[in-house]
């Protein structure tokens, strides 16, 4: 209805129960909880974050699925829930990246990201006629402030830093399998390790570098970045994060 | 530009920054006030200096500085020179056709990624291009003749005291040289641990 006062759709849909609970973000999670596992493990040197490439049937052609996704060259996400939600979130991150890029000529480290998708998310929850998104995201990224770091962004737009987790639908066992295998200095290598045998624990199915993807943060050492820019001025910024090819994948899975 | 005049410099030296400007503030030839600030510190280690019209300097200090704390408490962290400088030239660009009458100039200290010492300089024009130079830069009434003074004192690798008075000496005679600036100047001599201030003598007409 074209309402000047917005008519049925003028308040949230999303309204507290008489509990102090917003239902419509416990059904979100909901949704979460039943979708394809995710995690992400922070390492001494950099971080893993991986998916299960679940496809409902062998005709799908997967090469065009993308469960972890670039922002910008310092960060990469990575889901559990809804594909299409996910796939509106990473469109809205990587123009706030840009926004960001626009005024300080640098990207935004991965704490001020992530608060603007939690800030997108969370407006999903106190807005007229729109729903909750149904997902969460594990947002991994380096900056030179803080280092590798992993936050988690629910669909209630809460977020918080892991060293380690796991989301979606196998996350209680991962999540214990990865307090059992995770310790401080783990490096990268040891934990892209770990990340695949934890998705291995509860994979249906093959498990291969077709049903899996990885996206891996590798943290410059100081050399490295006073390399790249002589004056710290110009130059394109060498990425940071990236998506392992299904090559690398095989590799390290036959390990 | 020259409604009350004024002039700015940034010279780079070894492991140091200076930045000075004059003091004079004017309403066209008829001088106001000889105390008019127009550099202010941005952080411990970044200043700014906004030469050109007077109510600009205000107003661009005051949003700068809107900016620029909000940055500081979203992010956690002090501003770098680099970055403040992008944000001083997309802060300008917003007003691309009606700008600012200010042309900043920008001087401050950073850290590399392995813990050297970095001076670093830059300008912009008044709608935002910037001028990342590796020697000096200048604006306002006097720039011409900043130019030309800067060119022929400046040397790399200058120490403090030695960078101090080459700053000094280029902004003493070349706003004697233009009669919108000068009534005075204020050098400042920014390294790595303190920021030193001194107010120059020069000729009062």
């Amino acid at each position: 209805m074209a309402n000047a006062d917005g008519g049925a759709y003028s308040y949230s849909l999303t309204v507290f129960s008489p509990s102090g609970k917003l239902v419509q973000i416990e059904h979100a999670l909901a949704a979460v909880a039943g979708g394809t596992t995710s995690l992400g493990i922070k390492a001494s040197n950099g971080i893993v974050i991986a998916a299960e490439k679940k496809t409902s049937s062998i005709l799908i052609d997967d090469s065009v699925i993308d469960r972890v996704a670039v922002i910008c060259p310092n960060i990469g996400i990575v889901y559990s829930g809804m594909g299409p939600d996910f796939r509106v979130l990473v469109t809205k991150a990587r123009k706030s990246a840009q926004a960001y890029w626009k005024i300080y000529g640098t990207y935004p480290p991965t704490r001020v990201l992530t608060q603007e998708i939690a800030t997108v998310m969370q407006q999903a929850t106190q807005s007229g006629g729109v729903r909750p998104y149904g997902v969460s995201l594990l947002v991994a990224g380096w900056d030179s402030h803080r280092g590798p770091t992993l936050y988690q962004v629910d669909p209630s737009g809460s977020f918080w830093a892991w060293k380690a987790s796991a989301i979606g639908k196998n996350m209680v066992n991962a999540k214990t399998f990865l307090e059992k295998r995770y310790n401080d200095d783990i490096s990268l290598e040891d934990a892209i390790h770990t990340a695949l045998l934890t998705l291995k624990e509860g994979f249906e199915g093959q498990m291969t570098e077709k049903t899996i993807e990885i996206g891996v943060i590798t943290v410059p050492t100081p050399e490295e970045l006073e390399a790249e820019s002589p004056d710290g001025i110009t130059g394109r910024v060498k990425p940071t994060f990236r998506k392992l090819t299904e090559e690398e994948v095989r590799d390290y899975l036959s390990l | 530009m020259d409604q009350n005049g004024g002039s700015v410099i940034a010279m780079v030296g070894k492991d140091c920054v200076a930045i000075a400007a004059d003091l004079r503030l004017g309403n066209q030839a008829l001088g106001i006030s000889g105390n008019f600030q127009r550099v202010f510190p941005v952080t411990d280690r970044i200043f700014m200096g906004l030469p050109g019209l007077a109510t600009d300097v205000a107003t661009l200090h005051e949003r700068f500085r809107y900016r620029v704390n909000m940055y500081t408490i979203k992010e956690g962290r002090e501003i770098e020179p680099e970055t403040f400088a992008h944000l001083v030239s997309s802060t300008l660009y917003e007003h691309r056709f009606g700008p600012y009458f200010i042309e900043p100039v920008m001087a401050g200290i950073s850290k590399t990624p392995t813990g050297k010492i970095k001076p670093f300089i830059a300008a912009t024009d008044l709608i935002g291009c910037l001028n990342f130079a590796k020697d000096f830069v200048v604006a306002g009434t006097a720039s011409t003749k900043l130019y030309g003074v800067a060119e022929g004192l400046w040397e790399p690798d200058l120490e403090p005291e030695d960078l101090f008075e080459t700053i000094s000496q280029t902004m003493l005679n070349a706003v004697d040289r233009d009669a919108f600036s000068g009534w005075g100047a204020v050098v400042h001599i920014i390294t790595a641990d303190k920021v030193i201030t001194r107010t120059l003598k020069g000729r009062m007409d």
